[in-house]
Formats: C-alpha cells, structure tokens, sequence
C-alpha cells in the first residue's frame, strides 16, 4: 500500500520527472492543478488520456489520474489506460449528484476524498482503498486540511469509547455503514490509510498534517504554480518538491523542518479560504 | 523516519521494506546514509522485500539506477506490470519446509539474473522470488502481508546463529 510519502499533483511529463527526482511516492497526472481550475472555471473533467500516458511513459513511480464523482466511464477509461491509482475528485466538476463510483467493480485501487468519519466510511462501503481528507484544493491555505483532519481523528476516538448501543446510534448519525463503524471502534483506526489533502503549500504544513496523522501527503498546486495562473520554474519547483518530500519523512524533527524551510523561497501565493464564497467551495461536493 | 547517528548502534538484523525504490534511494543518498546502510547489510543478517531487494541488487534495469550492490542479481523495476497486474499467487518452496506460500505482488520487480553464489528459494512459474547469498535474503513480493510467517523466521534464524 501507498504509504508514509508525497504524491504530487504533474501536468506535464518535465514535472512528473522533477517530482521523481524529488522523491515523489507518486504522481497525480492532470490536466489543470486545482488553482488553475479554479480560476479558469469552466467544467472540469478527466484528463487526457493522451496526457496520463505520456505522463505514466516518464516516470518510474505509480501514476494516480483523476476522475468525476459519479463517473464510472471516467473511471472504466482510466483502468483500461492502466493507471496505478485512480481519485474520484472533488476538484473536478461532479458527474452525478447522487451517487458516487462503485469502487467494488474495478481492479485498479480508489483515493477519495471526505470531510469527516461518516463521508469516510461511506467511501470506503463503496469500495474507496484510500481515504484523503479533502482540505480545500488549489488555495495554499492548509486551515481546511486541518480541520478535516483533526475531525476524522477526533472522531475516531470517540467512537472508541462507544457502547455497543451507543454504536448503532452513531451509524445512524453518521450515515455510515454499522459494521464498518464496529471496526473503526474495535481497532481506533480507518480501515485503510488516511492521506491528507487540499491547501497543503510549504514544508511546515506537510509535516503538520503527518504530526496529525496524515499517512502520506498530496500537494497540489504548491509545488509547481507562482500563483494560481502561472507555473514557477523548473528550479523553484524542483526545491520545493525536495523541501516537501524531505519534510514530510522528517516530520518530527524540527532541525531538519528549519534547514529545508530555509532553503525554501516563497510559497505559492495563495487564497484565504475565509474569502471564498460558500458556492466556490470544492469540499461540498461529494454525497 | 528516524536517523541513526551511531553505526555501533546494536542492530542484529535488518529490515529493509518496500515502498518506492526512487523515493528511498533519494533520501538515504540525500542522508549520507547508502555507505553505512552497505556496511550494515554486508556483515549483518538483512532482508529486503519488493524495494528493499531492488536496493540489494548489483544490478538494476527499467530504468537503471543506483543501489547499494551487495547482492549478486539482476533485477527489472516493475517486472511483472503495474498496480493493476498486482496479484496473489501460490508457490511451492524448494527450500523452505511447510506448505506452498502464499505471495504478494505489488508493482513488482523480477528476478532476471542470479550470480553463482546466489541460492533460489522459491520461484513463481520458473522465475526466483525468495533468494539468498550468505546473510543476505531477498523477496520480490511482500511477506509482511501474508498471514504466515517464514520469511521473516528464516531472517531470525540467521540472527540469531550468529
């Protein structure tokens, strides 16, 4: 299992290259990062395949792509490409207001995002390999990525010390499955690994949410955008990825966080989430 | 991840597990930590499963890259395909005793040469997946994700003869 690394959003075969030599887990290959959609508008679908694939031919290391929520032909066509891991993403525009994927019916591993324990449990019914706490993607500003973390874990823990009445009420609550919830209280854990997402942009923050109890760490927009409409250089990029893949394995070491928080320039410049109208939200989406 | 500051540090073994091979090599370079990690593994008991055995290798291909060279075979990165050719499979193990063992792949890499020193343990359709040379065992699947366990006792044996 995809564990304890960074993977890193790429929309070209350079950067997938620079993200590898880095030390990248593995890459996201799309067609826009998350802040140029952003503010492109417009509808965001899949990518490419023609992209995925060039992309998937430069490196090494696991390719994931990203398709709608609800989009089970996205999703066939991303499987039948021969993609590593596939998202069921947020960040694109959704594809069914509805229903998700069933996840079940493929072979190929799914990464979805969720907001809280019962958003979680119910991607994982469906069949989800990987949950990601959503944050809020292509700000920079990591205060969602946070929250959503912090209310997964904390709601772990208190379904801990639930009776097995309690439980049940709880499923109800939650909208999650009971006996998936018997097993988040039975062992204080997700079923499968937790990653975090959405916001993340310096080496500070990576570590943070591994503090939290990230498992591994996306970053989107950070690494490869100057601001949300112009992509920084091949050098900034390439520091940047170092600084994030170094912080991320040292996490708990702040002597190390100082040396490559030094070596760091300026972040991404990024978007308060606190400005953002309720409707330009990505996090909402998904059911 | 945690840094050893003192190679006298008491290990009687190693583990050196999978994940990415890229990523791992990075950072042990980045460290200053390859030529004491080749120490260790040329005079200890080590086992390297999936990555862990890539970094063995004395020679590595698709595409090429460094490692630490100590174990005499030739391995392909992602030999048997991608995620999605991930799988399961049952072998039977010449040298191990007990019933066939289970093996699980994970972006796998293969065994495509083994130099004369190197003893084959199990193979899957013909081709090596467990192999040893002198204290040094290598796996190209993944014997943490199996119920039984011995791989792992085959390990402690050697530790524990020394």
């Amino acid at each position: 299992m995809l564990k304890g690394g960074v993977i890193m959003d790429v929309t070209t075969a350079e950067q997938a290259r620079i993200a590898e030599r880095a030390g990248a887990a593995a890459v996201m290959a799309l067609e826009r990062v998350p802040a140029q959609i952003r503010a492109e508008g417009g509808v965001a679908r899949m990518a490419s395949p023609k992209k995925i694939r060039e992309i998937m031919d430069s490196v090494s290391i696991p390719v994931m792509a990203k398709c709608r929520i609800g989009h089970f032909v996205e999703a066939q066509v991303l499987q039948e490409l021969g993609v590593d891991y596939i998202d069921e993403s947020e960040v694109l525009t959704p594809a069914d207001e509805t229903h998700h994927v069933l996840k079940h019916d493929f072979t190929v591993p799914f990464v979805c995002g969720a907001r809280n324990l019962g958003e979680a449990l119910r991607r994982i019914a469906e069949g989800a390999a990987m949950i990601r706490t959503k944050g809020e993607a292509g700000t920079g500003d990591v205060v969602h990525a946070v929250k959503h973390l912090r209310a997964i874990v904390q709601e772990i823990k208190m379904i801990t010390v639930l009776s097995e009445e309690e439980l049940f009420a709880k499923a109800k609550e939650l909208q999650a499955p009971h006996e998936l919830l018997l097993r988040v209280a039975r062992d204080g854990k997700l079923p499968v690994p937790n990653f975090s997402a959405g916001g993340i942009a310096t080496p500070a923050d990576a570590a943070m949410v591994m503090q939290l109890g990230a498992e591994a760490v996306f970053v989107g927009s950070g690494i490869f955008m100057k601001d949300a409409t112009t992509f920084a250089s091949s050098e900034d990029s390439a520091r940047r990825a170092d600084a994030i893949v170094r912080a991320t394995t040292h996490y708990m070491d702040p002597k190390i966080l100082l040396a490559v928080s030094e070596e760091q320039d300026v972040a991404m410049k990024g978007l308060a989430i606190a400005t953002l109208r309720e409707s330009d939200l990505l996090q909402t989406r998904g059911w | 991840m945690h840094i050893a500051n003192d190679s006298k540090n008491g290990l009687d073994s190693l583990v050196i597990p999978g994940g990415e091979s890229t990523t791992l090599l990075k950072l042990l370079e980045s460290g200053g930590f390859l030529d004491r990690l080749r120490d260790f593994v040329s005079t200890k008991p080590t086992l390297g499963t999936c990555a862990g055995a890539i970094l063995m290798a004395t020679v590595v291909d698709n595409p090429p890259q460094p490692s630490l060279g100590v174990l005499d075979i030739h391995v392909q990165r992602n030999g048997y395909g991608r995620q999605i050719d991930s799988t399961i499979e049952i072998a039977s193990t010449q040298k191990l005793d007990g019933p066939p063992l289970e093996l699980v792949f994970i972006r796998a890499p293969k065994i495509i040469g083994t130099g004369p020193g190197v003893e084959v343990l199990a193979t899957r359709r013909g081709e090596p997946v467990l192999v040893r040379q002198g204290k040094m065992l290598a796996a190209t699947f993944h014997p943490e994700l199996s119920i039984e366990s011995r791989v792992h006792k085959c390990l402690l044996a050697m530790a524990r003869s020394q």
